[in-house]
């Protein structure tokens, strides 16, 4: 039988840092294949374990992106140079691609949200003939919060990219707006065979879906990620639960008709 | 098969027990209950029957015996971690019947919905279980409404009278125990309750709708956040991760989970400050949800047992019982 709690010791091979708050740590890795959207629990002896969403998935490395906004990631910042941090997983459904493929996809997220569907971009982006057609609207507070910038400036010659921010200094060039702001302005050619993934804050997602059930995108066309506090991942702790079901087993990806039963 | 044995053949099976099995059972601490002059009965090793509180139902349920209020569950060195090794001596828990439908939860929890967990089922699969029989209802209990005031599913079956124990077996290699001291045959069947004072009616059209229920944030406001109920809960499983380091070596530590409670701050904080069911009657509604709606809707059981700790133990006074009660009598009034 497998302990599961057991984590296994990763090293980190490379550190990216996209704003002052947020790294990308490439975590060596070597196990079962990893679907972007699935999570890992990373820990630091005596800080506690974090979940954390994949956000890059390569040969023999995995990406996270990591906001130093708690006790765990404040302690993986102070300590990461040539040091190793403790890892388990993968654990969640993850994004399926196959659901995605053939489709006129858009990808809304919010902040730290396009970490787990940054795979899926990415994905469409280097394999533009596997779907229809792919679009991502990507909000972040201001323009110094912007991750991924080197992603961005290479996907915006190969899919459509909406960049924005809440709000901007003067004189910011750049698009200015809730995401939201951008979802009416999206056309289908054919709307039965398009796809949407909102990933980001509570918030965002609920409004990002309004926007969209208005244009007439129908429920089972769009698909939602949810975060919630997890100490196992495994279906064991409760904290994830909402409801009936164990976000960290039946998600973190739900399709939005079961998705927005989902009330805390 | 039933047997009966005298005073010293019950000592004697407990001691040859004692030597195989841990016993875990419930005894009564005189005068450690929480106010003053009251006893408080939870789980504790035995070693013979005149320790066992056989009398009346235990405060705290027997889910300590297989998942302690804190566990380890690995050693940190610097890049190293080491899992403590599984308890030497296989376990007896002694249980009433509607604690023993307890561990069916536990079980569904913890060995199955998703991964197995290791060190619960490690425990489990070396435990048995002797269940204590109830000759008439505790006042708050309504197992009889939840349907687990009989159970068959018991290894042995222990019950004290006067001067004699009789008991009734499953599983051989317990009663090969009872067979070794010489102990007569008898016929005995275990007692169960067939009523009790308190009866539940569990609604049946609970919803989604059912969140804007008026009667949540009453009993909200009531409820202080103290988390016993989730505690003496024998189907409450939560935990929260902890780790911890030793003063005298900082590079040495263990990370353990803790007993965890759905009505207690922090419960749902997440790193950042999202956090989620902030007021206690949300949190108040989403424990009664589960215990005899959402888990159902899960598993195809309800979660509760009816064993009633969670009204005993209440500082507030909180019915349970009667909050379901009233749901159920909401829904019906709604349908006439």
């Amino acid at each position: 039988m497998k302990n599961e709690y057991v984590p296994q010791l990763s090293e980190i091979r490379e550190v990216i840092p996209h704003t002052d708050l947020e790294y990308t740590f490439r975590m060596a890795w070597e196990g079962p294949e990893v679907k972007p959207g699935q999570f890992f629990e990373l820990s630091l002896p005596k800080y506690g374990e974090a979940p954390i969403s994949v956000s890059g998935i390569g040969e023999g490395t995995l990406d996270f992106t990591i906001r130093r906004v708690g006790k765990v990631t404040n302690e993986i910042f102070e300590n990461y140079v040539g040091d190793r941090l403790f890892i388990r997983g993968p654990y969640g459904n993850g994004f399926d691609l196959e659901q995605f493929r053939g489709k006129e996809l858009t990808v809304i997220a919010g902040g730290t949200g396009l970490s787990p569907v940054r795979g899926v971009v990415d994905y469409f982006a280097r394999h533009k003939e596997e779907c229809e057609s792919c679009t991502l609207i990507a909000g972040f507070k201001s323009p110094k919060d912007i991750l991924f910038k080197e992603d961005f400036a290479f996907w915006k010659n190969r899919i459509s990219v909406v960049l924005t921010v809440d709000s901007a200094p003067e004189g910011y060039e750049g698009s200015v707006g809730m995401v939201t702001k951008y979802i009416p302005e999206l056309t289908f050619q054919n709307p039965q065979n398009a796809a949407f993934i909102c990933v980001g804050p509570p918030v965002m997602i609920k409004f990002s879906t309004l926007e969209l059930l208005k244009l007439g995108v129908k429920e089972e066309q769009i698909w939602i990620s949810h975060e919630r506090k997890m100490c196992c991942g495994l279906g064991k702790c409760g904290h994830c639960k909402i409801g009936g079901t164990y976000v960290c087993l039946d998600g973190p990806v739900f399709n939005y008709t079961e998705g927005k039963d989902l009330l805390d | 098969m039933g047997y009966q044995l005298s005073k010293q053949q019950a000592a004697e099976m407990f001691q040859k027990l004692s030597k195989t099995y841990d016993l875990f059972a419930p005894v009564r601490k005189k005068g450690e209950g929480c106010f003053s002059d009251t006893d408080v009965i939870r789980y504790e090793k035995v070693s013979s029957p005149e320790e066992i509180a056989w009398e009346a139902k235990s405060d705290y349920s027997f889910k300590e015996a297989l998942l302690p209020i804190n566990e380890t569950l690995f050693y940190f060195t610097e890049d190293e971690t080491l899992v403590p090794k599984a308890p030497a001596k296989a376990r007896l828990v002694f249980l009433r019947s509607c604690d023993l439908h307890g561990v069916k939860r536990l079980d569904e929890i913890y060995l199955k919905n998703g991964y197995e967990d290791y060190y619960y089922a490690r425990i489990r699969t070396q435990t048995k279980f002797v269940l204590m029989g109830c000759p008439s209802s505790c006042q708050s209990g309504f197992c009889v409404s939840m349907g687990t005031n009989r159970s068959d599913e018991y290894d042995a079956y222990l019950k004290p009278a006067g001067e004699v124990l009789y008991a009734d077996f499953h599983c051989p290699q317990l009663e090969a125990y009872a067979a070794e001291t010489g102990a007569a045959q008898a016929g005995v069947t275990p007692d169960y309750v067939t009523e009790n004072h308190e009866k539940v009616t569990l609604p049946k059209k609970l919803s989604n709708e059912s969140f804007s229920n008026k009667i949540w944030e009453e009993y909200g406001n009531r409820c202080i956040g103290c988390g016993r109920c989730n505690f003496v809960c024998p189907t409450c499983t939560c935990f929260t991760m902890q780790d911890i380091f030793y003063r005298d070596n900082e590079k040495n530590g263990e990370r353990r989970r803790v007993w965890a409670s759905c009505q207690v701050d922090g419960y749902t904080d997440m790193a950042g400050g999202l956090s989620f069911r902030k007021s206690q009657g949300d949190r108040f509604r989403f424990k009664v949800m589960h215990k005899i709606y959402d888990y159902e809707k899960r598993f195809g059981y309800p979660m509760c047992v009816g064993c009633g700790r969670c009204d005993d133990v209440c500082p507030e006074y909180i019915s349970y019982a009667n909050c379901v009660n009233r749901l159920a009598k909401e829904e019906e009034a709604h349908e006439e």
